[in-house]
């Protein structure tokens, strides 16, 4: 099988892999044909992915949102039980999630594949923009639901209402087309997310996982977690002929042969599908004897 | 220490604490808390406000 054959095959994986996910994560069908949220049991649990608990198909909690509720409630809470879950799908996956679970991480690969020239922003501003996901974590996920609330001491989910574009992908669009009530209640706030939701689609279109390079919070939280999560990529430096084909490829812009566990990875495996010698794995892969992980990533 | 030997002692610490964080979060009903929110429509996340 030619390489372009291995990575049609890997793609076509792949998106099954992450029809499967929006399909479990939203598949409460009977809320999209009445307009109103699942409110069964299983939304004591988080979902790993970034998918709002107000898209009329959601079984589960988005982990964001929750972590916002608990932190931002009266008497303020530390978020245990979110944050251990996190800690958990983190530290077993990674950003494994990012490439395979996540709904809004496949609409932007969807939106990637329009046939238009792809954009690349200048190396020093891509670079510096890549730490703005962990000031939206810490800002608006964190600290604002900590320090700014209301006269009762409830803070809103300040990343939610101001930025989350899953909320308003699959929460505030099918509600709003499903429910004229809510419908009436529509104005400067749905706006603007609207606006902003058009903006990262767009971009996601010119520069891919857009969203996930630069703004989303869970994807920052779990990339914290790349460089010893269980689940990791592994180059050969033996099988490497430096044709930086992985590279090319990659959806994250990864210097791949540098650095393959890298926070921006996001474990879709295109590099691997992609590579001539096979020199790259991904997987459930046992730590190496030697003891430099860095040196099994950078040969 | 060897690299190999602090991934390990990291990985174990850390799952260690996210099962304690769990158990603790049940116990304080956190999760209950989760669904509250869940299960009400978020008029902030869906743009209402």
């Amino acid at each position: 099988m030619t390489r372009d054959a291995s990575l049609k095959r890997h793609d076509r994986f792949r998106f099954l892999c992450q029809l499967s996910a929006a399909a479990l994560f939203n598949g409460y069908a009977a809320g999209f044909a009445k307009g109103r949220i699942f409110s069964g049991k299983t939304k004591l649990l988080c979902v790993p992915v970034l998918n709002c608990y107000s898209c009329p198909g959601a079984f589960g909690s988005c982990p964001i949102g929750s972590l916002q509720a608990v932190i931002g409630r009266s008497g303020h809470g530390f978020p245990f039980y979110v944050l251990g879950m996190l800690m958990l799908f983190g530290l077993i996956l990674g950003r494994l999630i990012c490439g395979f679970l996540c709904p809004f991480g496949w609409v932007q690969d969807l939106l990637a594949r329009i046939p238009i020239k792809k954009a690349a922003l200048p190396l020093k501003f891509d670079k510096a923009l890549r730490y703005l996901k962990y000031v939206i974590l810490a800002v608006f996920v964190l600290l604002l639901p900590a320090l700014l609330t209301d006269r009762f001491g409830v803070a809103p989910p300040y990343f939610c209402k101001y930025i989350c574009p899953a909320g308003t992908l699959e929460g505030g669009v099918p509600l709003m087309l499903l429910n004229g009530e809510l419908r009436k209640l529509a104005g400067v706030l749905f706006g603007w997310k609207l606006f902003l939701l058009l903006v990262i689609l767009v971009s996601a279109a010119l520069i891919p996982r857009s969203f996930c390079r630069y703004l989303c919070p869970l994807g920052a939280f779990y990339s914290l977690f790349n460089r010893f999560s269980l689940y990791r990529m592994e180059l050969d430096s033996s099988k490497c002929v430096g044709c930086k084909k992985c590279e090319q490829v990659c959806p994250m812009a990864v210097k791949v042969t540098a650095e393959i566990n890298s926070g921006e990875c996001i474990r879709c495996g295109r590099c691997r599908a992609a590579c001539p010698e096979g020199a790259i794995s991904c997987g459930f892969l046992p730590l190496h004897e030697k003891d430099d992980i860095r040196a099994i990533e950078r040969s | 220490m060897t690299t190999k030997s602090f991934i390990r002692i990291l990985r174990a610490t850390i799952f260690l604490i996210g099962v304690v964080f769990i158990v603790v979060g049940l116990f304080r009903a956190e999760h209950l808390e989760v669904m509250n929110k869940a299960v009400k429509i978020c008029l902030e996340c869906i743009g209402i406000g």
